[in-house]
C-alpha cells in the first residue's frame, strides 16, 4: 500500500445562515480517488479553487473527509488517536513563508516540530542539526527568519517539517510568493530531499515548469481529478489543460502551433533540449 | 519609530548576555525594589555603583542607553521641575507665586535619580535578553502557576509570537499606508477627529491582515504537532550555571550593602 | 505626461552606519503611451524607483520632473501627481477595506474631492474596464475570489484616471488564467485609453509578450534599457545579475548553434514559430 491512498474522498465547505440553517453548500473535493508510492513526487495542478489545497490539506488531518477515507501511512485520518503520529508522518509546508515560521531564530523554528514531539533535547539538537544540513541552511541557524529571502525561508519551513522526520512532504504552492531565485532554490531543496532521502512529495503548484520534473502529474478541476499520468502525458495534452485554465511550458505550446502548422513534431516535448533536437531531426 | 532604543535587544557578547533569564529577570526586580529602599548620598552611590558595573559588563555602550532614555525626558523633566516647586520647607528663592526650597532640591535631585537608574535598570534587562529568553525565563519562573490552572505557557508562547510578529506588522503597517496615499489617502491633514477617520483605510486592512496571518500560523503550528504545553521537550532548557549563581550571589551582596547603608547611616 | 529622472538617488539610514544605496544616479525618460517593462531581482531597488515616480519616496538627490514641472519645487501638489501616476503595488487586494466592491473603487475620486456624480461615473467606468458588472458592486470585497479581488484593487487606482499606471508584479500568486486575464486587460488599457504603463515583473515571457521597452535593474542602477530584443540580446549578462531571458530566447540560440538560419533575437512564441517555419523553409 502506497502512503497516502484515498478512497471517494468528499470535503464540503457548509456555510451556515444567521439562523443556522445550511445556507449553501460547496463541494470542494469531490470523490477523489489517488494512490501515492513511497518515494514518489507527484505533483498537483489546477486552478485556484479547484480543491487541490483542500485535497492537501486532508492529507494531514487538518481537516477531514465529509464522506470517504484518507490513508496516511496505515492510519485513516478519522482515528483521533493517530492525529500526531499521522501529522509526524506527512508534513506540511504553507504558501506563505511568514506566516507559517513560528519562532525568532530560525534554529528555534526548526526544532519546535520535535519539541511538539517530546523529543528530548539531546536528540532535538541532532534533528535540527540535519534537517539544516538537508536544506542547506545551516549557515543561517542563528539568524533572524526576518532576515532571510523569500526562498530561504521557505527552506526553514522545509527544515523544521523535516526535522518531524516524515515520511512524505505536501507543500501547498511553496513557491507562489517568491521571485524566480526563490523558486528554483526551493523546488531543487525538494528535489534533493526526494531523491537523497527518498521523502515522498506532493507539491501543489501553479507553475508548470515546476511539474515537468514530477514523477506523476495529477491535474484537478471543480474537486475532480481529471489527468493523471507522467508529465510527458499530461501535457501533451494542451487544448484539455486550456480548458482546465491552466498552462502549458512553454516548449510545448511552441511544439503544439508548429505541430498545427504541419511539422511532424512528436506530442511530448517538455524542455529546450528536446525541442532542438526534434527540430535537427526534421532538416 | 525606529529611533526609538528603549526596550530593543542589542546584540553583543557578554557575560551578561549569557546568563540565565530568570538571574536577569530576579536581579532586576531585586535593583527596583532596592531603589524605592536606597536611603542617603550613599545608598544612591552604591546603586550607582552597581548599575555602573551592570553596564561595563553587559558591553552595551552607553550611548546607546542614553539614548534610551530620550523617550522618558519630558516625565523626567515635568517631575523633577513638580518636586522643585511644590515642596514645602526652607525656603532658598522666591518668584512670583513660586517658592524654591531646600527639602524640594533634594528630593527633585533624588527623585530624578531613582527614575533614570530605574529606566536604565529595568532596560537593561531588554538590551541584553532577547525576547525568546524572555518568555522562556518568565514561563519558567512563573510555572508553578500552571499548578492553579494559569495558563502560563499558552501566555508566554504567544508573547513570543506577537514579538516575531511585530516587525512583520510594522513593515505592513507601511505598505498598506503607502498604497492607500497611493489613492490619494491622506493621513496627515484635519482635526483630530478627521484624521481619526482616515485611519480607517489603514486599520481595517491590517486588522484582516493579522487575522489571516493568525489563521495560517494556527494551522502551521497545528500541522507541526503543537498541542499547547503538555508533553512538550524544550530544546534549549534552561539550566543555572556557575555564572549564574555568581551574579545571584554579587546581587545579594549588593542588596546587603543598600540594607547595610540604610540601617547604619 | 512625461516623467523624466534625473540623477536620482535614493539612500536608506543617510548619515549612520547603516547607510545603503537602493537607487544610484538614475537617469530616466518615460514618455507618454510607452508600455515598459520593470525587471530585476528582489532587492535590485525597482520597488523603491516605482514609488519615487508617483512621490511616495522622496529621492535623497536628484531630480524628477512631471512633464515640465519638478515635484520636489516648493507648492507642487503631492496628491495630484498621486492621481496622476496611479500605483498598483504587489498584493494590492490587501488595500481593499469597504464594505462593498463600488465602495472601495470610490475612495481614489473622493479623495480627490470630485462631486458625487463624477465618483460614481468613474467607479463604474473602471470596474467594466477590469471586466466587473454590476452583479459585483454590491459584493462584500472579501466574499470574492483571489483574481476578483485585484480587479477590484486595480480599479480603485483607475478610478483615479492616471496618465500613468504602474503595476508592481500584478500577477503574483495568481494562476496561469488569471495571470493572463490581468494582462491581457492591462494590455487593452494601454492600448484603448493611451496610457503609460510600467509593470514589474519576475516572468521573462510576459514581458517579452507585452512591453515596448524594458528597463533592468541592479543594485540600485538601470544597467540596461531598451528594446525587447535589444535587452534580451544581453542574456548572458542578465544571467550574470540573477536575471534570464526568455526560454524562446535560449532555445533560437541552440537552434543557431545546430546550424539552423533563425532570428535569434525572437523573444515570443509567435515570433519563434514564424522564424522556425521559415528557417525550415515552409
Amino acid at each position: 500500500m502506497g502512503i497516502i491512498k484515498t478512497a471517494k474522498l468528499i470535503y464540503e465547505y457548509v456555510q451556515h445562515d444567521e439562523e443556522n440553517k445550511v445556507a449553501e453548500v460547496n463541494r470542494a473535493v469531490d470523490a477523489v480517488d489517488i494512490d501515492i508510492e513511497t518515494g514518489e513526487f507527484v505533483a498537483v495542478l489546477g486552478h485556484n479553487g479547484s480543491g487541490k489545497s483542500t485535497l492537501a490539506k486532508h492529507m494531514n488531518a487538518l481537516l477531514l473527509p465529509t464522506e470517504g477515507t484518507i490513508w496516511v501511512g496505515e492510519d485513516d485520518t478519522k482515528n483521533e488517536g493517530a492525529l500526531w503520529k499521522i501529522r509526524q508522518t506527512a508534513g506540511m509546508v504553507f504558501q506563505n513563508p511568514d506566516n507559517q515560521i513560528v519562532a525568532s531564530i530560525v534554529e528555534e523554528d526548526v526544532g519546535f516540530g520535535p519539541e511538539n514531539m517530546g523529543v528530548e533535547t539531546r536528540k532535538i539538537w541532532e534533528r535540527v542539526d540535519e534537517s539544516l544540513k538537508a536544506v542547506g541552511m545551516t549557515a543561517y541557524r542563528t539568524f533572524s527568519p526576518n532576515r532571510l529571502s523569500g526562498g530561504q525561508k521557505q527552506r526553514v519551513a522545509i527544515a523544521g517539517v523535516m526535522a518531524m522526520r516524515p515520511k512524505c512532504i505536501v507543500l501547498d504552492e511553496p513557491t507562489a510568493m517568491l521571485d524566480p531565485n526563490g523558486r528554483k532554490e526551493v523546488i531543487r531543496t525538494v528535489r534533493e530531499l526526494n531523491e537523497k532521502e527518498n521523502i515522498t512529495v506532493i507539491l501543489i503548484t501553479h507553475y508548470m515548469e515546476e511539474a515537468i520534473s514530477a514523477d506523476r502529474i495529477i491535474v484537478m478541476d471543480d474537486g475532480k481529478v481529471v489527468m493523471e499520468g507522467k508529465p510527458k502525458e499530461v501535457f501533451s495534452q494542451v487544448d484539455r489543460l486550456k480548458e482546465y485554465r491552466l498552462d502549458v511550458p512553454q516548449m510545448t505550446e511552441l511544439a503544439f502551433e508548429l505541430r498545427k502548422e504541419g511539422l511532424t513534431l512528436p506530442e511530448d516535448i517538455l524542455t529546450i533540449e528536446e525541442m532542438v533536437e526534434a527540430l535537427c531531426r526534421l532538416r | 519609530m525606529r529611533s526609538i532604543t528603549l526596550g530593543q535587544y542589542y546584540p553583543v557578547e557578554s557575560p551578561i548576555h549569557k546568563l540565565d533569564p530568570r538571574v536577569k529577570l530576579a536581579v532586576t526586580l531585586l535593583y527596583v525594589f532596592s531603589l524605592f529602599f536606597a536611603k542617603g548620598p550613599v545608598g544612591y552611590l552604591i546603586a550607582a555603583f552597581f548599575l555602573a558595573l551592570y553596564i561595563c559588563v553587559s558591553n552595551v555602550p552607553f550611548s546607546f542607553i542614553v539614548r534610551g532614555l530620550k523617550p522618558i525626558i519630558f516625565l523626567l523633566i515635568f517631575s523633577v521641575i513638580f518636586n522643585v516647586l511644590l515642596t514645602p520647607g526652607e525656603v532658598l528663592a522666591r518668584f512670583w507665586i513660586f517658592r524654591i526650597t531646600k527639602e524640594g532640591l533634594s528630593l527633585a535631585f533624588y527623585m530624578g535619580i531613582r527614575l533614570i537608574f530605574l529606566i536604565i535598570g529595568s532596560s537593561m534587562m531588554t538590551y541584553t535578553t532577547t525576547p525568546n529568553q524572555l518568555t522562556d525565563g518568565l514561563e519558567k519562573s512563573l510555572g508553578f502557576l500552571r499548578k492553579v490552572h494559569f495558563p502560563i505557557h499558552e501566555i508566554s508562547m504567544m508573547m513570543s509570537i506577537a514579538l516575531r510578529f511585530i516587525p512583520i506588522l510594522v513593515e505592513e503597517t507601511d505598505k498598506i499606508m503607502k498604497a492607500q496615499m497611493a489613492r490619494g489617502a491622506d493621513f496627515e491633514e484635519g482635526n483630530l477627529i478627521q484624521r481619526a477617520k482616515n485611519l480607517i483605510p489603514l486599520l481595517v486592512p491590517l486588522f484582516i491582515s493579522a487575522f489571516r496571518r493568525a489563521t495560517d500560523l494556527a494551522m502551521a503550528m497545528e500541522a507541526r504537532c503543537y498541542h499547547g504545553g503538555e508533553g512538550r521537550t524544550k530544546m534549549k532548557p534552561l539550566h543555572y550555571e556557575r555564572r549564574d549563581f555568581v551574579a545571584y550571589g554579587a546581587a545579594a551582596c549588593y542588596l546587603g550593602l543598600i540594607i547595610v547603608a540604610r540601617v547604619l547611616l | 505626461m512625461s516623467i523624466t529622472l534625473k540623477n536620482v538617488s535614493y539612500c536608506y539610514n543617510q548619515g549612520t552606519a547603516m547607510e545603503a544605496h537602493a537607487l544610484k544616479n538614475v537617469n530616466l525618460e518615460i514618455p507618454d503611451g510607452q508600455f515598459i517593462g520593470l525587471i530585476g531581482h528582489t532587492g535590485s531597488g525597482k520597488s523603491t524607483l516605482i514609488q519615487h515616480l508617483n512621490g511616495l519616496v522622496r529621492a535623497t538627490s536628484g531630480e524628477i520632473w512631471y512633464g515640465d514641472r519638478n515635484i520636489y519645487e516648493e507648492g507642487f501638489r503631492m496628491k495630484e501627481l498621486r492621481s496622476k501616476v496611479g500605483l498598483v503595488f504587489q498584493y494590492p487586494e490587501h488595500q481593499l477595506f469597504e464594505i462593498d466592491v463600488f465602495t472601495d473603487v470610490c475612495f481614489g475620486p473622493k479623495n480627490l474631492g470630485l462631486d458625487q456624480d463624477e465618483i460614481k461615473r468613474r467607479a463604474v467606468e473602471s470596474l467594466s474596464l477590469v471586466g466587473l458588472d454590476e452583479s459585483y458592486y454590491e459584493k462584500s470585497p472579501f466574499e470574492l475570489s483571489g483574481g476578483e479581488k485585484r480587479r477590484v484593487a486595480i480599479a480603485g487606482v483607475l478610478a483615479m484616471r492616471p496618465e500613468v499606471l504602474i503595476l508592481d508584479e500584478p500577477t503574483a500568486g495568481l494562476d496561469p488564467k488569471g495571470r493572463d486575464d490581468i494582462l491581457d486587460q492591462v494590455a487593452y488599457l494601454q492600448k484603448e485609453r493611451q496610457i503609460t504603463v510600467v509593470l514589474v515583473s519576475h516572468s521573462m515571457e510576459d514581458v517579452a509578450k507585452y512591453v515596448d521597452r524594458i528597463i533592468v535593474m541592479n543594485h540600485g542602477e538601470a544597467v540596461f534599457d531598451g528594446s525587447v530584443k535589444e535587452v534580451f540580446s544581453h542574456y548572458k549578462e542578465l544571467e550574470a545579475i540573477g536575471l534570464a531571458a526568455p526560454q524562446v530566447t535560449y532555445l533560437m540560440h541552440g537552434l543557431k548553434e545546430k546550424g539552423f538560419d533563425v532570428d535569434e533575437n525572437a523573444t515570443t512564441i509567435e515570433e519563434a514559430k514564424a522564424s522556425i517555419l521559415s528557417a525550415l523553409g515552409r
